[in-house]
């Protein structure tokens, strides 16, 4: 089937964003430290998962809170997987994504006929309660210690000398470039009209002749694989996976990242996955220099980010796009053009 | 009683008071006439607090209300009866009634009796939840709620909405019972002009956010252009 | 049989503290039209900050009480200075704004005491009492806590219904600007509501502490409990938190007895998905349209 031109020029566009974006990685990767590079992958997988949230967010207009559990799927199907079958690695990840999108779509069909406060209330269970399986099956899935796996090797061609680090952050951010193609690509395709056209107005979208709910589990689907293919991620970067791994605070964290990039943006989610790393990183340098107890920088990330979230609302009270629009603006630089049509306006809730 | 001078309020870039400036003196009904957005219900808004004024004064018994919070309004004498008739339909019509007497205490059961012998349908269903009375009898149970809190100058917005004529009819004669007996203060907005300006003492017409007649109600009957222009009758 | 039983009385007493988790999120939601995810976070500090009292050689009432006025004091707090401002604005923003709360709680938590589980006393005997020569899975201790929600529940029932405080905080909740006008401190209200609430809470926290242990996330599964109990029940109904809480705990129970205990929370989240499929706003809620 051939691509109408304009998607034509569209894709072209994403890939040579992607492939300019590529070799500047390519060449971070080779000035950084192992530890660094890992940050860099860190920050890889994040982007991923946040994307992906951005994308339901701020998109499509409904609130997850159970996307950490959603990583936690990707990436214990990874791990299975792998001890299962001895397939290349980007086929394990992209099974483990498929295994997450499907949960997704289980998700997104109950999730569909829910709003708002019911919305959120309803993922927040799913995080609470998805990794306690862990613990259940803990014959399958390790119990509270979880599995470990060895960490993928580099290829031979590539020398013997090759960091395992570098390597990891290339998988990382090749799979974060291939991720950020797609989603602009869908982002600017029919779907992402759709998923714009609910977020803006249910009654007037399905008017229009949209399908609501099936756009709704359609977004969530996106969502859910981007989450399974950072989880996946997550296992290649610390060839672990463990329950406590994905506390419910991971899944707020998430969302933090969405709104500090300003939701919508794919570019912001890159900015939002950034602080998810750098936060951290700079709260444990201020620890030590402040010489404060190890529980004080264990939880000030965290805190940061309470503080980040409600600080964030309680300076835009006309809502959370205009806010989210600012700060976004703030932190981003030349951004990919944001989608046509009405400003992007918070989903209200209907007060039925 | 009440003094309004060069009052003005907007929503946005939409002027709803455009200088307006009036007096309402005690003991008196004065109503406010006009077509739909002219500006009343604006007005007691305004005059209540909800909406807080651009500019101009508001002035009760000589003191400026313009900057108080709406909960301070009541205590100062002054009870606004809203638009659509705010009767609390979860609460029985008791509670609803006691409601309006809170701020004085004892638990708002301070003049109930009372209350109950002006309105004895309401009396009947006390205990029902509010939401089963009729049109009429929730007029009845906005305004014994209001007069629970012993005002001075009472605030009605369009009683008479809603209501079958003969209904709309013996309120406005409450009304006027009303001043007669207690000396209730009382500013009426209404859309049927007719009927308030049959018990009225004055007539103010707005239109656009300003005031185009301020005078009694049988020169403004008398004015033809007027009434087709802006009374409707 | 016997375990049946079994299972049905520690579903009562789970059940008492699901209720009491549940008004809390009702009251507060009612007043506000907020759901409070912030709850499970508050009613954690409350718990540690008794746990700190007693830790430190205060009798287990002077804790309980210190829990229960802690909870007061935060649940007024939080909203005078941070939920005032997201009252009026879009649900999304109220949601976001509870969420940093929930987590700034956590993390200020961890900072003061630790990340390690500590340990809380029971106010009374945790071993069941004797039937018949046998023991069953009801103790002293599970008594008390369905006593004592129960009496709470009442409380509130009858602080509602009969007292003036009562009236002008439902009418604040039903229509504040109507409740203005005829001089309730809306804004008041709405603190004291939270505050009340609180105290549900952080009494639902001490009720609970002695079998999750004391640390900053071991109350989140607590939430998603109270939470679902109180959609069962409706959002608007104290009595429908106490109904959905009891049927949320029985059902818990039986889940965790036949098909292992780990499963509670996902139980928890399938009945929940079946709620509001079925009856979207709960059992207990009011005819929604509202006439004036």
């Amino acid at each position: 089937m051939a691509l109408p031109r304009r998607l034509d020029q569209t894709l072209l566009r994403h890939l040579l964003v992607a492939v300019v974006a590529g070799v500047a990685l390519y060449l971070l990767t080779e000035a950084l430290s192992p530890y660094d590079n890992l940050q860099l992958a860190t920050m890889a997988y994040y982007f991923v998962a946040v994307a992906g949230l951005t994308v339901l967010t701020g998109q499509n207009g409904q609130i997850s809170l159970g996307h950490g559990a959603l990583m936690a799927v990707g990436a214990y199907a990874t791990v299975k997987i792998q001890d299962a079958v001895s397939w290349p690695l980007a086929v394990v990840l992209l099974a483990a994504s498929l295994v997450t999108a499907v949960s997704g779509a289980l998700a997104g069909a109950a999730a569909a006929r829910l709003r708002g406060p019911y919305l959120a209330g309803a993922t927040l269970a799913l995080a609470v309660g998805l990794p306690a399986l862990a613990t259940k099956f803990s014959g399958f899935l390790g119990g509270s210690n979880g599995l470990t796996v060895t960490p993928p090797i580099p290829p031979a061609s590539l020398g013997a000398t090759f960091p395992l680090e570098r390597w990891q952050a290339w998988i990382a951010c090749l799979a974060a470039l291939a991720t950020y193609v797609l989603l602009a690509n869908l982002v600017r395709s029919g779907y992402g009209r759709a998923f714009r056209a609910v977020r803006d107005d249910e009654i007037a979208a399905q008017l229009a002749g949209f399908h609501v709910a099936r756009t709704q589990i359609i977004a969530f689907v996106v969502s859910a694989a981007c989450a399974g293919l950072a989880g996946g991620l997550l296992v290649v970067v610390t060839s672990l996976v463990a329950p406590g791994a994905f506390p419910l605070s991971l899944s707020v964290a998430l969302l933090t990242g969405v709104i500090l990039g300003g939701t919508g943006s794919l570019v912001g989610a890159v900015w939002g996955a950034a602080a998810l790393v750098l936060v951290p990183t700079w709260a444990d340098d201020a620890s030590k220099a402040l010489s404060l107890s190890a529980n004080v920088q264990a939880n000030l990330a965290l805190a940061i980010y309470g503080v980040v979230l409600i600080g964030v609302m309680l300076a835009a009270p006309g809502g959370i796009q205009g806010a989210l629009r600012g700060v976004g603006g703030l932190l981003q630089g030349f951004g990919e053009p944001r989608s046509r049509g009405p400003a992007p306006r918070a989903k209200e809730e209907e007060r039925s | 009683m009440l003094q309004v001078e060069e009052l003005e309020t907007a929503y946005g870039p939409i002027r709803a008071l455009d200088g307006i400036s009036f007096e309402v003196k005690q003991g008196s009904i004065t109503a406010v006439l006009g077509a739909n957005g002219a500006g009343k219900t604006s007005l007691l808004r305004t005059l209540s607090g909800l909406v807080r004024a651009r500019a101009g004064r508001i002035r009760l018994d000589g003191r400026n209300i313009g900057q108080l919070p709406v909960e301070r309004i009541v205590r100062l004498g002054m009870a606004h009866v809203p638009e659509g008739r705010g009767v609390i339909s979860e609460l029985s019509v008791e509670d609803n009634l006691r409601l309006g007497g809170l701020w004085r205490g004892g638990g708002g059961r301070d003049g109930l009796a009372g209350i109950y012998e002006t309105f004895p349908r309401l009396a009947e269903r006390g205990a029902q939840p509010a939401s089963t009375l009729s049109g009429g009898e929730r007029q009845m149970l906005v305004i014994g709620r209001a007069l629970m809190s012993r005002p001075r100058l009472l605030l009605l917005d369009e009683p008479s909405l809603g209501l079958a004529p003969i209904v709309a009819a013996q309120i406005m004669r409450l009304v006027r019972d009303l001043r007669h007996d207690t000396g209730l203060t009382v500013l009426l907005v209404e859309q049927n002009a007719k009927a308030a300006l049959s018990v009225a003492d004055r007539g103010i017409v707005l239109s656009l956010g300003r005031i185009v007649a301020d005078d009694d109600p049988r020169s403004l009957a008398a004015d033809d252009a007027l009434r087709h222009a802006y009374l409707g009758f | 049989m016997q375990r049946f039983v079994d299972l049905t009385l520690n579903g009562l007493s789970n059940g008492a503290v699901y209720a009491a988790v549940a008004l809390s999120l009702v009251l507060i939601w009612r007043a506000t039209r907020i759901l409070n995810f912030a709850q499970a976070g508050m009613l954690m500090f409350t718990t540690f900050i008794a746990w700190t009292a007693i830790d430190h050689g205060a009798s287990y009432w002077v804790g309980f009480a210190i829990a229960l006025m802690s909870g007061l004091v935060l649940g007024a707090l939080v909203e005078r200075v941070i939920i005032r401002h997201v009252e009026g604005a879009p649900p999304l923003n109220a949601i976001i704004v509870t969420l940093g709360v929930l987590v700034l709680l956590q993390a200020v938590a961890g900072m003061i005491w630790g990340g390690n589980p500590r340990s809380f006393p029971p106010a009374f005997s945790i071993k069941g009492y004797e039937i018949g020569g046998r023991a069953v899975l009801f103790s002293p201790f599970d008594l008390f806590t369905v006593l004592v929600v129960g009496a709470v529940m009442a409380g509130v029932i009858l602080l509602f219904t009969r007292t003036s405080l009562g009236l002008r905080m439902r009418a604040a909740a039903f229509a504040p600007e109507v409740a203005r006008l005829v001089g309730v401190r809306v804004g008041h209200m709405f603190t004291v509501g939270w505050g009340l609430a609180s105290v549900a809470g952080s009494l639902a926290g001490v009720l609970v502490a002695p079998s999750v242990f004391v640390a900053p996330n071991t109350f989140d599964a607590v939430l998603v409990f109270g939470f679902t109990a109180a959609v069962i029940g409706g959002l608007e109904s104290p009595v429908g938190a106490l109904v959905g809480g009891t049927a949320l705990g029985l059902a818990l129970s039986y889940v965790s007895g036949y098909w292992g205990a780990e499963l509670v929370t996902l139980g928890a989240l399938v009945i929940l998905i079946a709620v509001l499929m079925v009856r979207p706003s709960g059992l207990f809620t009011r005819t929604q349209a509202r006439r004036v």
